[in-house]
């Protein structure tokens, strides 16, 4: 199945190896899912991310659109930050997971997942109408967007990013015709740049002939696992609110309403029915992504999200659990081919930044 | 990097390699197989003294992406398991006819060897 390419696809050099993601064709490793990894966690690593939605929101009203829609408090969001953010239904369920950049006073950048993109955009329009004041544009197939992450991305970026590295965590800048912002997937510094084809061209062929090594969608997926950052699809659904999907610190709740902001005041005073947890899987082996967890022979939840840790040397897994169950420490996991796994409950993040130094004991030389 | 057979294996269709060495027989997964599964973390072996059928599965060889079943190339009895490459998995990729071996079988029935694929039978089908 063929899908759609993005602006780098002919850039790619041979040996990529290609996977199908949400219509589009994308590279899922260059050689070695864990090389790539580990040089993102120690050095630094290119990823091609245009699939993502790229949406622009403008006009006088546009903060007014962001602040009803989000979760973030985007109405104390000044111009050059970015917030992570969810987006809700009335209900509180999660309908995407968001970055939004606030470039101009009027004028922002919504970066959410190729595989809501449609949704997200009926969702801005819809509102946008009641609002009125504020534009909504899709920007995702008119502009390409590179994500440079790890400890030396900064000795990376391309001239036209020059000034990048005096932005804070999570502030962006309009740089020579593109954003760039201090934001990633990976649990790494980092920067994401959002930029017109040709200038996207230009700066992936100068950070590779830098030496950064370009890194797939299948390291992105490792990466963001052991940051246990939530994947849509997986760790957070339009049956899942942002509460019991551990995301509670990004709703603000004394900014007053907002979509969603009833039934996610609601689910705070009684507490989620469901808590996020964090498990190694030992036994021999990874287990499917939705594998049921058991406790004294009764199913108690589900992982959702499932993978190997190359920083770790184990697999992992992302799980939600009934809230009576937050106490335990171990889970039967149901694995693949009939076999149970241990799940050993173990702190969230899975990772944190510097705890994976280079050395004999990742095994790849 | 182009694809390896060397000529003293001999092949299944479903990406095994055998090394016949007295009336035994060292098994393994092929340089492609390696390649389109990518990082190899775990590795599955059977108990040695387990009796196998010829096509039963043998175990699973997991990688960063994928899960695959390998497959007894010969019907025999288990009589060897490379403990090394439980340890260390990336093995498969970096040496899958040496360091990278997965089992050895003992051999019941010989003529069970014609059946399998001369590498230059198996290099046609995997190119």
């Amino acid at each position: 199945m063929k899908g759609k390419r993005t602006p780098l696809f002919d850039l790619y050099p041979p040996g990529v190896r290609l996977t199908s993601f949400a219509g589009w064709e994308l590279a899922l490793h260059f050689g070695s899912i864990v090389e790539e990894h580990l040089t993102v966690r120690r050095r630094a690593g290119l990823f091609d991310v245009s699939h993502m939605a790229k949406i622009r929101v403008r006009g006088e009203r546009a903060a007014s659109l962001l602040q009803l829609l989000l979760t973030a408090d985007v109405g104390r969001m000044a111009v050059g930050r970015c917030a992570y953010s969810l987006m809700c239904r009335e209900d509180g369920g999660c309908l995407d997971d968001l970055i939004a950049c606030r470039v101009a006073a009027e004028e922002f950048l919504v970066v959410g997942n190729a595989a809501n993109r449609e949704k997200d955009l009926a969702w801005f329009r819809r509102w946008s109408q009641a609002v009125g004041g504020a534009e909504v544009e899709d920007g995702t197939e008119g502009m390409a967007a590179l994500a440079l992450q790890g400890p030396e991305a900064r000795s990376f970026l391309p001239r036209l990013a020059k000034g990048a590295e005096e932005l804070p965590p999570f502030g962006c800048a309009v740089l020579d015709g593109a954003i760039v912002s201090r934001t990633g997937y990976t649990g790494e510094d980092g920067f994401e740049l959002f930029l017109p084809p040709s200038l996207a061209r230009q700066a992936w062929e100068e950070m590779i002939g830098r030496g950064v090594r370009p890194c797939g969608l299948g390291a992105r997926d490792t990466l963001r696992l052991e940051a246990a950052l939530p994947l849509y699809g997986q760790d957070l659904a339009e049956e899942t609110n942002p509460l019991e999907a551990g995301l509670g610190r990004f709703v603000c709740f004394e900014k007053g309403d907002f979509v969603g902001s009833r039934a996610l005041r609601e689910v705070r005073e009684k507490g989620p029915a469901r808590i996020r947890i964090g498990l190694v899987l030992e036994g021999g082996g990874g287990a499917p992504a939705g594998a049921r967890l058991h406790h004294e022979g009764r199913e108690v939840g589900r992982l959702t999200s499932t993978g190997y840790s190359p920083c770790r040397r184990t697999f992992l897994g992302l799980g939600l659990v009934e809230r009576g169950k937050a106490d335990l420490d171990l889970f039967q996991v149901e694995g693949r081919g009939g076999k149970t796994l241990r799940g050993r409950r173990v702190p969230l993040p899975f990772y944190r930044r510097g705890e994976c130094a280079g050395g004999g004991e990742a095994g790849v030389s | 990097m182009r694809p390896v057979y060397p000529e003293d294996l001999l092949y299944t269709r479903e990406h095994e390699w055998l090394r016949v060495e007295d009336g035994r027989g060292r098994v393994g997964i092929t340089h492609y197989a390696q390649e389109e599964l990518g990082d190899v973390v775990y590795v599955e072996l059977p108990p040695p003294g387990k009796r196998v059928t010829r096509g039963e599965s043998l175990g699973v060889v997991e990688s960063v992406k994928s899960v695959s079943d390998y497959y007894a190339p010969v019907t025999g009895t288990v009589r060897e398991v490379n403990e090394e490459v439980k340890k260390h998995p990336e093995l498969v990729n970096s040496d899958p006819y040496g360091k990278g071996w997965l089992l050895v079988l003992e051999i019941e029935n010989e003529e069970e060897l014609s059946s399998l694929l001369r590498a230059e039978d198996y290099r046609r089908l995997v190119e």
